[in-house]
């Protein structure tokens, strides 16, 4: 690791002004991918900007339309311990419960763990299936994306030179709605996924009958795999469509084969994931209704 | 569970506080890397990227001419005058590559700097010129006539004598007893498999670290955590070419060893880099290293078959067991001839043990090194046999189990074992007789063996004016040994374990150690300490009689108290000893022995219950039971604590654990992310039942614990999961997605 420098500014301005300079500039939202990056020589920088000290950064709350905000830096085990996140985002917790062991969860952000755009990374195949925005700001301005147009391959994301991400904004869900992550992984903690689901679904209110599906996988392609489910929109949320589902997904999985998991292995959890998480997903939806 | 015939004791069987804890808990104990020395300089060791290469030169010069670099070494620094470093051996090039690298993650050269930093970029200044070579990493293949040669002067090994051409396979062992063919053509029933298990390490939390100090008066002092201070300072002394008495080794807390801190690997270089700077030189590794750089334990290819009449009398053994040795000769599959055969009494075994190179890091113990990987093979054969005969698989071991005076697999009669004791006690357990129910479910059970060693030990006992006593142990404390110890004095003198305070001590302040190794120290070093114990009895009766002007042999020692002769005089051990050392001249004694190469054999069995995801592949182990034969139970927590760690270490052996290298030898996994270690969520409680046959070789029946218990897991597990999912598992690890392929979930 090479001698950089370091800087924890206070407010967003002072942000701006460390930027645009040419210099090799590196975030640092809770510092557990980037500090470890460093140090292994896979990154390497002039410059560490630590946004921890930026209060907008690092706090979170539901506005008035029930969007919940978060600050790119706020601590994941503040999120998932809050008692509103936990009733109203059970899926959201599924995934910011699950990114490191205790330790790190109270350093880790979500606004990181996206940023570093592992294929991966549980908070992604959640996000989407909450249907989330990102906040992108940079000195000119501000511009709000889709969780899923962020992901450019492992490792890139969407932030151009001079931008950071802000915000992460999950609205309020829809009605009858339920959304459950899950990923597998050989160890029950501490471990990476070998492939991961995020879903949602809405019921119709006083049938089983799907109104809407979202589905996002994780570690079965470059970047997160949306499966498009609009075929399943109408239908019986009974084991027929969720088998239907998990076959979409499997579909739509391109896994590599590396030393976490095989294509086929990978293609087959897609399957499984997705249906165990479609199955969660109706649960929780049917306790809502 | 006791045995009938166990005397009455005072200290040992009971449960003292570890006097080590507060300063472990509370972080205050100074490990390896914690050795801070005045102008202190800190070392760097650059490692080879090619797992097979022949290097063709080292260019120092920029790395030496970098701001803050104080020496740059390589093997040459190690070579006598008229060597090259084509003529070291394997010992010096192991710690920096001579003229060839063997595995990825080989030493090669090292820069001692003011900082750690400096040390590593100018490391990256080193320039090693490379002749990459084709590297072989899969035991039976670098046993094929033109494998990649790893060493062009090395000829197997054979009972007929050595080979005629060079070859990766280091030695062939062969044991035979009776005549094992004609025995099989007689069996009702063989079973048979082919197994394998991958290279594991022991996964210590505590990476290795050295510091050294070279005086120019040629005295060396060298601060290291490692599991004998006395061979370290031997390995260090041959590959320095420096007398040993000149070298003191200063023994630090140590975080783990299991068998891999036996070799050295920075103590040599940090004294290389103090001679060449004079100044004191701290090297430690990180995980990378460590997984890289150090000695695991070798993947096997095992083909075996077992014979048995149809009454369940197991007839006949045969085994072809291939260990990697890594890029160095071993001995692991020469071990592995003596192991697999000591649970039972089997007439007609014939043993092939073949120990090869190939380009991976050269192995080293970890904990009864060859036997969980024979116990995989023999163990699944016999649970196939009882599912042949229709038989309980623990009955069928009781039936064929080895007692004292069956021939073990080193020819000679067992004495006292415990194996038919243990099993027994999973029969009668409450774990086997509950039923298992639910789908996708299965019971598993599996016995193992370790021969345990006694060798060389050494302490010394000081007494104290206050009546209280200093043992001084010359062993590693691996596993609360020096609280092991410590009993067994306060035992034999009659005093409280509060009273006897035990150290690790320096080369230089007590006589030799064996290795900390072969579950040995609280058996030989405490038979050190009882024969330390007798000879402080005898030491004071001496004083006592001129105090008491009695004849010393007719002064009477019993339960703590001595009397005179005719019983007008008596005092407890602390009062006597106040009388006569309190007032007098300080007294210290030694007790030295060398207990023997073997100490009689140590017997785990254990008993796990899996649940298999049929769909993902992931195995969870619900229920482990771990049942063994510990002699007497010195301290029965820290016993249940190495059958705990032992079963557990064998769980991940058996589930997830492995080197994963790609085509070119370059190990993908170094870290304890990708190379999956269980957790405590992966693990289940690890319920333990002592049986306790005492060991009639040790003055207090004890016997090696350590390493028996990772012996059964392997098997256990395995025939857990074969019977939840009706498919035998013959490869480790048993992954996820190794469980979906063999049981036809996925097709790859």
């Amino acid at each position: 690791m090479e001698a950089f420098d370091y800087v924890a500014p206070r407010t967003l301005d002072e942000v701006y002004g460390h930027l645009n300079n040419g210099k090799r500039t590196l975030f640092m939202a809770g510092g557990t991918d980037v500090i470890v990056q460093l140090r292994e020589g896979r990154r390497e920088c002039d410059l560490l900007i630590d946004l921890k000290r930026i209060e907008q950064l690092t706090s979170y709350a539901f506005d008035s339309e029930g969007t919940l905000v978060i600050g790119a830096a706020a601590p994941l085990a503040r999120i998932y311990e809050d008692v509103d996140v936990r009733r109203r985002l059970p899926g959201l917790v599924d995934a910011a419960s699950l990114i490191g062991g205790i330790q790190i969860q109270s350093r880790a952000s979500l606004g990181g763990n996206l940023c570093n755009a592992s294929p991966a990374a549980d908070s992604s195949p959640a996000l989407i299936a909450l249907g989330a925005t990102l906040v992108i700001a940079s000195v000119s301005g501000r511009r709000e994306i889709p969780v899923e147009e962020f992901f450019l391959g492992p490792g890139r994301n969407a932030l151009e030179p001079g931008e950071l991400l802000v915000e992460v904004r999950i609205p309020a869900q829809p009605p009858r709605s339920g959304t459950r992550y899950l990923r597998f992984i050989p160890r029950n903690e501490m471990d990476i996924a070998v492939a991961s689901a995020g879903v949602r679904v809405q019921l119709a209110p006083d049938s089983d009958t799907l109104e809407s599906v979202r589905i996002a996988l994780g570690a079965v392609g470059p970047t997160v795999k949306v499966v498009d489910v609009t075929s399943l929109a109408g239908r019986t949320a009974d084991s027929a469509t969720i088998e239907e589902a998990g076959r979409l997904a499997a579909e739509v999985a391109t896994p590599i084969d590396d030393m976490r998991g095989s294509i086929i292995q990978r293609r087959k959890l897609a399957r499984v994931l997705t249906i165990r998480a479609m199955e969660g997903a109706i649960e929780r939806a049917k306790e809502i209704r | 569970m006791v045995m009938a015939d166990k005397p009455q004791y005072r200290v040992i069987g009971t449960r003292p506080l570890r006097p080590d804890a507060i300063d472990k808990v509370t972080g205050r104990a100074q490990y390896g890397a914690d050795t801070r020395q005045s102008g202190m300089l800190r070392g760097y060791v650059l490692r080879s990227p090619h797992a097979h290469a022949n290097i063709r030169s080292i260019d120092t010069s920029k790395a030496l001419a970098y701001p803050g670099v104080k020496a740059v070494i390589t093997a040459a620094d190690f070579c006598l005058p008229g060597q090259t470093v084509a003529d070291l051996p394997d010992l010096t090039t192991n710690i920096l590559a001579g003229s060839k690298v063997y595995y990825h993650g080989q030493a090669v050269a090292a820069v001692a700097a003011i900082s750690d930093e400096v040390a590593r970029e100018a490391a990256r200044l080193i320039d090693v010129d490379y002749e990459v070579l084709q590297p072989v990493l899969d035991v039976r293949e670098a046993m094929l006539p033109g494998a990649p040669v790893l060493h062009e002067a090395m000829r197997t090994r054979t009972p007929e004598g050595p080979g005629a051409e060079p070859s990766n396979i280091v030695a062939h062992a062969v044991v035979v007893f009776g005549d094992p063919e004609a025995a099989l053509a007689d069996c009702d029933v063989v079973v048979e498999g082919d197994f394998s298990t991958r290279m594991v390490h022991q996964g210590y939390i505590e990476p290795q670290a050295a510091t050294a100090m070279w005086n120019p008066d040629g005295q060396v002092t060298i601060w290291t955590a490692h599991q004998g201070s006395f061979p370290a300072r031997q390995a260090t002394a041959t590959i320095l070419n420096h007398p040993s008495s000149k070298i003191k080794v200063v023994l630090t807390e140590i975080g783990g060893g299991f068998g891999g801190k036996i070799a050295v690997y920075l103590e040599p270089v940090a004294a290389m880099l103090s001679k060449k700077t004079g100044h004191p030189v701290k090297l430690q590794m990180d995980r990378v290293d460590v997984f890289e750089g150090t000695g695991p334990t070798p993947g096997t290819s095992i083909r075996a078959k077992l014979g048995a009449t149809k009454d369940g009398n197991f007839k006949v053994y045969m085994a072809d067991m291939a260990y990697e040795n890594g890029a160095y000769a071993g001995t692991a599959a020469n071990y592995a001839t003596m192991v697999a055969t000591a649970c039972y009494d089997i007439e007609h075994v014939r043993l092939d043990g073949y120990d090869v190179v190939v380009n991976k890091p050269r192995t080293q113990d970890y904990r009864a090194p060859s036997s969980p990987a024979a116990a995989f093979a023999m163990e699944q054969l016999v649970d196939q046999m009882a599912e042949k005969l229709n038989m309980d698989p623990e009955k069928l071991r009781l039936q064929n189990s080895s007692r004292e005076g069956t021939r073990g697999s080193m020819g000679m009669p067992f004495a006292r074992i415990g194996h038919e004791e243990i099993v027994q006690a999973a029969l009668d357990s409450d774990h086997y007789n509950s039923p298992l129910e639910g789908p996708n479910r299965g019971r598993g059970t599996a016995s193992g063996y370790w021969f345990n060693v006694g060798l060389r030990s050494s302490v010394n006992v000081t007494v104290q004016p206050d009546g209280t006593v200093a043992l001084s142990v010359g062993s590693t404390d691996l596993s609360g040994t020096r609280t092991s110890l410590a009993m067994q004095l306060a035992e034999t003198i009659g005093v409280d374990f509060e009273d006897v305070k035990a150290a690790v001590v320096d080369t230089d302040s007590v006589g030799y150690n064996d290795v900390t190794a072969g579950s040995r120290v609280t058996f030989g070093t405490g038979m050190a300490t009882y024969e330390a114990g007798k000879n402080l009895i005898a030491a004071m009766k001496e004083r006592l009689a001129t105090t008491w002007n009695v004849p010393a042999d007719d002064i009477q020692f019993e339960a703590g108290k001595f009397s005179s002769p005719d019983g007008s005089k008596s005092g407890t051990f602390k009062e006597i000893a106040q009388l006569v050392v309190g007032r007098g001249p300080g007294l210290t004694v030694s007790g030295s022995v060398n207990a023997g190469f073997l100490q009689g054999g140590g017997f785990a069995h254990h008993i796990v219950d899996v649940e298999v995801d049929p769909d993902t592949g992931k195995v969870q182990i619900l229920r482990y039971t771990a049942i063994q034969d510990v002699g007497t139970a010195i301290h029965p927590a820290y016993v249940e604590g190495q059958l705990q760690g032992g079963a557990v270490q064998g769980i991940g052996w058996a589930l997830n654990e492995e080197y994963f290298y790609d085509d070119n030898g370059r190990m993908l996994n170094s870290s304890f992310l990708d190379y999956r270690m269980p957790t405590t969520l992966d693990v289940p409680m690890i319920d333990t039942i002592l049986v306790e046959v005492p060991n009639p070789l040790h003055p207090y029946g004890v016997r090696g614990v350590g390493e028996p218990p990772i012996v059964p897991p392997l098997a256990a597990i395995a025939n857990a999961v074969a019977h939840a999912t009706g498919v035998r598992q013959y490869q480790l690890p048993m992954s996820p997605r190794r469980i979906l392929q063999t049981t036809g979930k996925i097709e790859e």
